[in-house]
């Protein structure tokens, strides 16, 4: 990690005249006083970039709040198209996924590799069963005409085939298109969180094999988690909102 | 634990939070989920929006507080943390104080 520095003084060569004799881990920094202080540092700065993927999903929330508002009908005949059941399943199998991470740090705090990778391979699984459902879903929007640009069908809308539904008039029920783009915005972006971090998980337990994060050095795992755990509290509001608010009484 | 870490910063303590605790709130969660799916299938008018998003917010609140560490970490992050929430408060309640006032629909 450290690559050794040049000493130019003969203050910094030490009593063992040796370039860089000191005591600490090498994976701390030299610009940090100790390893609390970067720990703590590492943390705040991850907290930062969430911030501002508070603020990148919170546009799309705010869209999706605006135009619920204007289009009403069409967003509730859009959202009772979604299957809940495969909904609610994605939630939990989520949900599994951040308790995996979080025994993940743990693992990594009390200096277990064999667990870390365990429970890093875990998540890894659970996220890839999250988004294998994901595609099922997908898949049969694809079937039923309902992805926007791509052959949409108002058919379903405008004489639906539930006897619950209540049918749309054709200008409100173009408007179910706007409900499927933000759908599939909302949840893309956020399978696409999870792409990403699946690909930094495996990276993870390659590196957490050779016993990377089990010396001491948990802050990359514990930012990872951070991330995570984001990524599924984002999914916490798309359930709710794009599933379960307007179901047919 | 905590033995290798040893602070100057009393701030920045690192706690382990141990497996008893990840897991209760592992089970809240998932009676949550259970809790706000079953309650959409209840026509509660406004209400169900208003429980659907409190539920929500609930099991957010966890995941930070707990999966996230925030119940245990210094005051920077929490600030740090309600810096953000108030952000995007800002986002929402301003953007819609705009359309309630003249283009309101239905939710």
């Amino acid at each position: 990690m450290d690559s050794p520095s040049i000493a130019t003084t003969p203050h910094e060569l030490g009593s063992s005249g040796l370039p860089h004799a000191h005591d600490h881990p090498a994976f701390m920094r030299h610009h940090f006083e100790d390893i609390g202080q970067q720990r703590e540092a590492a943390s705040f700065g991850m907290w930062v970039f969430l911030l501002t993927e508070i603020m990148f999903f919170g546009g799309l929330f705010c869209a999706y709040l605006i135009f619920r508002n204007w289009y009403h009908p069409a967003f509730v005949a859009g959202s009772n198209t979604l299957d809940i059941t495969l909904g609610t399943t994605n939630t939990a199998v989520l949900i599994g996924s951040s308790f995996t991470m979080a025994m993940a740090v743990y693992s990594a705090e009390m200096r277990r590799k064999g667990q870390l990778v365990l429970f890093l391979v875990l998540t890894i699984l659970l996220g890839g069963v999250f988004l294998g459902i994901k595609a099922v879903e997908y898949h049969q929007k694809y079937v039923d005409h309902h992805i926007p640009g791509m052959n949409f069908s108002i058919q379903e809308f405008v004489h639906p085939t539930n006897p619950k539904a209540i049918p749309l008039a054709p200008d409100m029920a173009e408007k179910t298109q706007l409900y499927f783009f933000l759908y599939f915005a909302m949840t893309g972006m956020h399978a696409l969180h999870m792409i990403i971090g699946i690909g930094l998980l495996l990276f993870m337990v390659a590196r957490a094999s050779r016993g990377a994060y089990t010396a001491g050095h948990v802050i990359p795992v514990e930012n990872f988690g951070l991330y995570w755990h984001f990524v599924d509290i984002v999914w916490i509001f798309l359930f709710p909102l794009l599933y379960l608010i307007s179901r047919y009484r | 634990m905590t033995e290798k870490t040893q602070s100057t910063h009393q701030d920045a303590e690192v706690h382990v939070v141990k497996p008893p605790v990840y897991l209760a709130i592992f089970f809240a969660l998932l009676v949550l989920t259970a809790l706000t799916t079953g309650i959409s299938f209840i026509d509660l008018g406004v209400f169900n929006a208003v429980i659907a998003l409190a539920i929500a917010c609930l099991k957010a609140s966890l995941v930070v507080l707990f999966f996230m560490h925030i119940h245990y970490s210094s005051r920077l992050l929490k600030l740090t943390v309600a810096a953000g929430l108030f952000t995007f408060m800002l986002l929402i309640s301003l953007t819609m104080t705009d359309y309630i006032s003249r283009a309101w629909g239905m939710f």
